[in-house]
């Protein structure tokens, strides 16, 4: 039970490493749980897991292994205990952590892991609840918890299974929405900082360093300035159905701007597909030709597309999806074919959830564009796509699907 | 084994998951990374741990420029520079220009000491890296002079970050993790009762519903942290307000609740349609 609760946070997507699950036997060993299930949450949590996003995970992976713990604190001990007796169950692990284990002192461990057990069953015995209730655990002093989980009503105490089974963390899971600063905090990771051209700056410090170092003789050390060569070319749906996303879109829209950094940032907005115009404002008064767009820009630029791609499928095959605009011209996926064959480094931002993509036009969008949910997760995911240069099927893919009429 | 504990100070209190984090982190001889929203409390871990253990604090605010080396020792040159052109100073001695940082007089001090590295996150991305091995066999050499410094007592490490650029993966790994939650309404009470001991329960209990109320609207760009809500039962103690006025008629002292245009203009409208009483 106990190694299942490593793998159940394996399985929670806990980053949490051999070289932590160690660490966390060496303090359990040493008493640093103090005896308790809550003593045990408190120390687990904080030697496996590094990052709050995480917390939420951990917490529910914690309420399954050890839902029940309370009744049938035999088992535990029981499950413990054959952990440690039986060396066989290490093949299950990896060969880094049998390795590991193997080279620590076992022994040691599990005779001082066992007293402590031993120690903890008599006491659970003797009629005290093994989950501090009425202060028996050492923690009372330290009062409520914050949120106000009690058990029993008494006060002083709480368990930790009631708090992992709170989820208070499930806010700071990164796979869900965000707010300004975190999309500005994701984008800025799009930056790459290069001293690029000639050495056309005085590195003072340098100059400074060197001199000294000199003995006093000048000796001037210059550079080539540092600045950030991202340019973005951010395009944008709005109206109809992506109305119930303005204010997330207008998040991200205010975040890539403030995050500022970028060599050059554009915007432009379209209505469910890119035909031949684009527009430089959200009410379509400024029309760009997209051919124009593409003309200007060159393909060092990073393309990033916002919209739920999800639209009739006659919009997405239509020449014009604008009733007012009678050219002729190519599909409108040509048109997005064309947009991603001329910027090869691009990726579509979808504010729906993940689960409804295998809407057809969606389908169709995704063969062109790499799409990824508004979430920290996947801004994240976006910025590694825009890192590296797309592969070469992709590429001929897209190429053939611009060139269709 | 049971070392004593960390429980908090007079003019500082902590949850039992944090104190428990602040144990393990000493037991097992790894820097602890505290992370939270702002005004939770994090530099003060460290400025309460120093004083409760009566250790030193040694303090290393991190900035942009900051280099990790810059933490270890620092190579004056300019004062070598100053002192070789008009003769002070023994200038042949590059020793005489060393200066060791928080980190260096840690290590090389007699006592055992607690060290802060206030705000990692706003380093260059790999200044973490650049540490990981000093603070993990707490030892480095200063090449200018051939001197090794090791630590003779282990300090206590703290570091805080505040989320603005994620910390590489080896560094996360060799760190005791904790993330300081936004207190609740109970630990909030024994906050504000420290910083304000004679405090009107009355005045302290509406504080506390208006300031609740306050964080939970939706759309606040900054929501009001422990150190505003400190500030703002300051200010309504200084004006005596009447606590049953404070719910209701609307929130004075609303600048030092919050800090941004946008959301003093939220709450004024929200006040005038009611939705806050």
């Amino acid at each position: 039970m106990f190694l299942d609760f490593f793998f159940n946070l394996r399985a929670h997507r806990v980053p949490a490493t051999t070289h932590n699950w160690l660490a966390l036997l060496r303090a359990m060993r040493d008493g640093l749980h103090g005896d308790s299930l809550d003593g045990f949450y408190q120390v687990a949590r904080c030697v496996l897991v590094s990052d709050e996003a995480h917390y939420d995970a951990f917490d529910q992976a914690f309420a399954e292994s050890f839902r029940g713990v309370e009744q049938d604190l035999s088992k535990v001990l029981e499950g413990l205990d054959d952990w440690l007796r039986d060396p066989k169950q290490l093949a299950h692990l990896d060969p880094a952590l049998a390795a590991l284990l193997e080279s620590m002192d076992t022994e040691e461990l599990r005779k001082q892991l066992l007293e402590r057990l031993a120690e903890q069953k008599k006491r659970h015995e003797g009629g005290n609840r093994w989950i501090g209730t009425g202060g028996t655990s050492p923690f009372g002093q330290g009062g409520q918890h914050p949120s106000g989980i009690r058990v029993g009503g008494s006060g002083g105490g709480r368990s930790a299974l009631a708090v992992a089974d709170a989820r208070r963390f499930a806010a700071y899971r990164k796979d869900l929405v965000l707010d300004t600063r975190q999309i500005a905090a994701a984008l800025r990771k799009l930056r790459t900082m290069a001293r690029k051209g000639v050495d056309d700056e005085l590195d003072i410090d340098a100059t400074v360093d060197s001199t000294a170092r000199n003995c006093g003789d000048l000796e001037i050390e210059m550079r080539p300035p540092r600045k950030n060569d991202v340019r973005v070319l951010l395009v944008m749906d709005v109206g109809g159905s992506m109305d119930p996303f303005a204010r997330l879109v207008s998040r991200l829209f205010s975040a890539a701007t403030a995050s500022g950094g970028f060599r050059e940032l554009r915007s432009y907005y379209f209505h469910n597909c890119v035909y031949g115009h684009v527009y430089e404002d959200a009410a379509f008064t400024k029309p760009v030709k997209t051919t124009e767009l593409m003309r200007q820009l060159d393909p060092s630029w990073r393309l990033v597309m916002v919209g739920d791609a999800y639209m009739h499928p006659g919009e997405l095959m239509m020449a014009s999806g604008n009733w007012y605009d009678g050219s002729r011209g190519p599909v409108g996926l040509t048109w997005l074919a064309r947009l991603a064959d001329r910027f090869p480094r691009n990726a579509w931002i979808n504010p729906e959830e993940p689960g409804i993509w295998d809407a057809p036009t969606i389908t169709e969008i995704r063969r062109v564009f790499s799409m990824f949910p508004l979430t920290l997760a996947g801004l994240d995911a976006m910025v590694q796509q825009l890192r590296r240069p797309p592969g070469a099927s992709q590429r001929a893919r897209v190429h053939a699907l611009a060139r269709a009429s | 084994m049971q070392q004593a504990s960390f429980r908090g100070t007079n003019e500082y209190i902590v949850s039992d998951e944090l104190s428990r984090a602040v144990d393990v982190s000493i037991h097992l001889q790894r820097p602890l990374l505290i992370k939270g929203e702002p005004g939770t409390g994090k530099t003060l871990l460290a400025v309460n741990l120093a004083k409760a253990l009566g250790f030193t604090l040694e303090r290393w605010q991190v900035k942009s420029t900051t280099k990790a080396v810059d933490g270890l020792y620092r190579y004056d040159t300019v004062r070598r520079l100053h002192d070789s052109r008009f003769g002070e100073g023994n200038v042949r001695d590059v020793a005489e220009y060393i200066e060791l940082g928080p980190v260096g007089r840690a290590f090389e001090a007699t006592d055992r000491r607690v060290v802060l590295i206030d705000e990692i996150d706003k380093a260059d991305l790999e200044f973490p890296n650049d540490l990981l091995h000093e603070l993990d066999t707490m030892s480095f050499s200063i090449p200018e002079t051939g001197r090794m410094v090791t630590a003779e007592q282990r300090p206590v490490v703290i570091i805080t970050s505040n989320n603005e650029k994620e910390l590489p993966d080896a560094f996360l790994r060799r760190c005791v993790f904790h993330f300081i939650e936004f207190p609740g309404r109970e630990l909030m009470e024994r906050i504000v009762g420290v910083h304000h001991p004679d405090l009107e329960d009355s005045l302290l209990a509406s504080a506390l519903e208006a300031f609740y109320r306050l964080r939970r609207l939706d759309g606040l760009r900054k929501p009001p942290s422990t150190s505003e809500l400190i500030d703002w039962v300051s200010a309504l103690r200084h004006s005596g307000m009447d606590p049953a006025k404070l719910l209701g008629a609307g929130l004075p002292f609303l600048g030092t609740l919050l800090k941004k245009e946008q959301d003093i203009e939220l709450v004024a409208r929200k006040l005038r349609r009611g939705a806050m009483g």
